[in-house]
């Protein structure tokens, strides 16, 4: 199953049942962060978290190291292709 | 006698009661169409050589009240668009209403008040009507139908037959606005959608681009179905091929949210003010100068062009220069979680 | 929109796309001879249609529509089912909105509704869960289908419901999994797939070490992809470089989601609920074992088809559909028999046109086999 949507936690509103309000693409709804947050007392580190929302549940937290890592792998592997190309256009 | 607060059989009846309601809501809002008492008909004079456009729409929304407006707008706006997209100027309208038996009078009283404002925001009056009351379960609340005419001046010949290579295609605004804001109007999801119906009327608009190049080949307002199923309307019925840039197609962020969200596309999502126009290629900057400078088409902007091949197909070009067929869908689209 | 945005940027698809091009012809691919790639699940379909991704890619790669379509592949006599409970009084049937339009034999729920059942949709199966609470006097149904994406929201109601002593809630399970539904696929006789790109979601649950035996015994690279244009053509890449290096490995494009080893909290609920059934039965591929789950005895006070006694049935497909043949990659839809003719998103006859995730009703929606195609620019 996919639709998974990244969504930014704003603000928690039922610490007990690891409830909070997800800004999901502009959108809020409550999210059920049970799956992601250990605890209830963890409740208060979630605002600003972000989290991937599935029907209502976060399931993932986002690794926002390994999603910069991803793109930084792209941008180098763009510019290498440069390099090859203008290496290449100057033996011509 | 203490005035009833709910809508009831007696109303429909015909007699005393029905008059009560008529004068205390309806005419109290619309206003007397003229001084020779209230007939059966209206009646007004027509220049030789006009021709009258006249159309007639049923509403039956649920629910009645929606971020951005409800359903006695949304029945002005939508009778005065399709005689505005024609080329009309709208001239009038008829009000017939099927009520629930229970309604509340209150809420009978916001809708016709929000039909009379609109009314007079288009310039057009409401001169003619009918109310039946219906047994409760009848009817679900309320059904509203308006039907209207106006005149199409000499020289305007708009249809979806006129699209022709070399043409350009127009949006007048934000696409996807109205399906956005109702898509959980009844509050089932649970979403805060920070959206509102863009529903308004379009006369004042076409009024403009008219003026701009009275030789419009297309317009309509991109209702059920959205702006891809318009588009589609004008490819079918000229025969040509719409060649569209997705990244120029206008979407709110809050609006590709929400579709995201929800598995939809907001190119099928409904508008109830924006328009879709098939302008002669050499008029497009006249046409788009002169909607920009009026508030319903502040962001009008062009997102395709027209061409011979492949017939009938609205083709879009994604960012990433690559093309696929915009196709009509067969029946609502539904939030999928897959 | 961040996380999302940043992974739709062309210049960035352009570079992979070259590195696309320059290994497949290393690799001696042709367009006779293509590399045959199979993307599971609904929503990498879905991308690669909407973004026109197989204009990108050279013609040596061919990308096969996989059954990751949960939708899609839910037999007729589970519909049947839904529509039986939902025309019962006292019961408020919940739904997603993908389940919808499914036909039954009979008719689909969204026809049930319309002849007044109380079917109502969700988005979430917590607003089943609510509607249970504001209406203690009725009997609300959740109809839980999906893969591994899913069970844990709906183990996590069941357990939330459990702790609430709700005697009004129940579920009816169609959940299904998807490691045991790939390995049914791989054996298949002459089964043409050379590589995989692997689910996304259901893999931020169960990890990556579930598909272990999909490189290990039947020699076939898989990439875990993401679901953004960028994640699939990385993935593409990914698997390329494998064949170049001689690897065959389950890899992981999507680490910004996906732990190798999933979400233990999710896969706890699931299993806390949850247990495999002996067989399950789907649409398209027939009856493969231990591909789907119940309701553990525990909680067999919230496992509607104990509750109202609901005895499966089994409704074949009707025998002009191809949806097997399409499914394992032998035709392509527009192949089909019936493909635009008596089988359309309208009247869907097979499983893989009843869902717009399903390959067949992509390709319907998306004009193919229909228009002439559209070129890449």
């Amino acid at each position: 199953m996919c639709l998974g949507i990244p969504g930014q936690v704003v603000e928690v509103t039922d610490a007990e049942k690891r409830i909070a309000l997800v800004d999901v693409g502009g959108i809020k709804r409550p999210i059920n962060l049970a799956c992601v947050v250990e605890s209830p007392e963890a409740m208060s580190e979630a605002p600003g978290m972000w989290v991937l929302v599935h029907v209502g549940f976060a399931m993932s937290r986002i690794n926002e190291e390994e999603a910069h890592k991803t793109l930084e792998l792209l941008q180098e592997l763009g510019e290498l292709q440069e390099e090859m190309r203008n290496a290449a256009a100057q033996v011509a | 006698m203490k005035r009833s607060s709910t809508i009831t059989l007696a109303h429909g009846s015909g007699g005393r009661a029905t008059r009560e309601l008529i004068d205390s809501v309806l005419l109290k809002h619309f206003g007397k169409p003229d001084q020779s008492g209230l007939q059966d008909q209206a009646l007004f004079a027509v220049e030789a050589q006009a021709r009258l456009a006249f159309t007639t729409d049923s509403f039956v929304v649920n629910p009645l009240f929606f971020p951005g407006g409800d359903i006695g707008k949304l029945a002005v706006t939508g009778t005065v668009n399709d005689l505005a997209v024609g080329g009309a100027t709208p001239l009038m309208l008829s009000c017939a209403m099927i009520l629930e038996e229970g309604l509340e009078l209150e809420v009978l009283e916001q809708v016709v008040q929000s039909m009379a404002r609109t009314a007079e925001e288009a310039g057009v009056s409401i001169v003619t009507g009918d109310t039946k009351v219906v047994e409760r379960g009848a009817a679900d609340r309320m059904f509203l139908n308006t039907s209207g005419v106006g005149l199409v001046p000499h020289g305007v010949h708009i249809a979806s037959y006129r699209a022709t290579p070399g043409d350009q295609v127009l949006v007048s605004g934000f696409v996807g606005d109205h399906g956005a804001a109702i898509v959980d109007a009844r509050g089932e999801l649970h979403l805060d959608i920070p959206v509102q119906s863009d529903c308004q009327p379009l006369n004042g608009l076409m009024q403009v681009m008219l003026e701009a190049c009275p030789d419009l080949h297309c317009v309509r307002d991109a209702t059920r179905g959205g702006l891809a199923t318009v588009l589609n309307e004008f490819a079918s019925d000229s025969g040509v091929c719409l060649g569209l840039e997705e990244s120029r197609i206008p979407v709110r962020e809050v609006v590709r949210g929400v579709c995201e969200l929800l598995g939809l596309d907001p190119l099928y999502l409904a508008n109830e003010g924006t328009l879709a126009a098939i302008v002669p290629g050499d008029a497009t900057e006249q046409v788009l100068e002169a909607m920009r400078r009026h508030p319903a088409g502040r962001e009008a902007c062009r997102i395709g062009e027209v061409r011979e091949a492949p017939g009938q197909t609205v083709l879009l070009r994604t960012p990433f220069g690559t093309e696929r067929v915009l196709d009509v869908l067969y029946g609502d689209q539904l939030p999928r979680i897959c | 929109m961040q996380y999302v945005n940043e992974f739709r940027d062309p210049e960035k698809a352009q570079v992979l796309i070259r590195e696309i091009q320059g290994l497949t012809e290393e690799l001696g691919a042709t367009s006779e001879s293509p590399i045959r790639i199979m993307e599971v699940c609904g929503g990498h379909t879905h991308t690669i249609f909407k973004f026109g991704l197989e204009q990108l890619l050279p013609d040596s790669i061919e990308l096969i529509h996989g059954p990751g379509c949960p939708v899609c592949v839910l037999p007729m006599g589970r519909v049947d089912d839904c529509v039986a409970l939902a025309e019962r009084e006292e019961v408020i049937l919940t739904t997603f909105g993908d389940a919808m339009r499914v036909p039954g034999s009979r008719k689909s729920l969204l026809q049930a509704k319309a002849d007044g059942a109380d079917v109502r949709m969700v988005y979430s199966p917590a607003d089943a869960l609510k509607l249970a609470q504001q209406n203690p006097e009725r009997e609300v149904v959740f109809f839980g289908l999906g893969f591994e994406t899913t069970m844990p929201s709906t183990a996590l109601t069941v357990l939330q419901a459990a702790s609430e002593g709700l005697s009004n809630f129940s579920l009816l399970c169609n959940h299904i999994t998807i490691p045991q539904t790939l390995q049914a696929l791989l054996d298949t006789p002459d089964l043409r797939i050379d590589a995989f790109i692997g689910p996304g979601h259901v893999s931020m649950v169960i990890g990556t070490e579930a598909y272990g035996f999909i490189a290990a015994q039947y020699g076939k690279p898989l990439v875990v992809s993401g679901f953004e244009p960028l994640d699939v053509l990385q993935s593409v890449w990914m698997i390329l470089r494998q064949m170049q290096s001689g690897r065959c490995e389950v890899e992981n494009q999507y680490r910004r989601v996906v732990p190798d080893s999933g979400n233990p909290a999710a896969q706890n609920a699931v299993a806390q609920v949850f247990e495999l059934r002996e067989f399950c039965e789907w649409r398209g591929l027939g009856s493969i074992a231990q591909s789907g789950v119940q309701l553990r005895k525990e909680y067999a006070a919230f496992d509607a088809e104990h509750k109202f006694r609901v005895a499966p049935q089994q409704v074949a497909d009707p025998k002009e559909c191809q949806c097997g043949e399409v499914l394992q990659g032998r035709i392509k839809p527009p192949q089909c028999r019936v493909f635009g003719t008596a089988c359309t998103p309208q009247t869907p006859l097979g499983a893989l046109m009843v869902s717009s995730e399903g390959a067949c009703a992509a390709y319907y929606n998306y004009g193919i086999g229909r228009h002439p195609e559209p070129q890449a620019a």
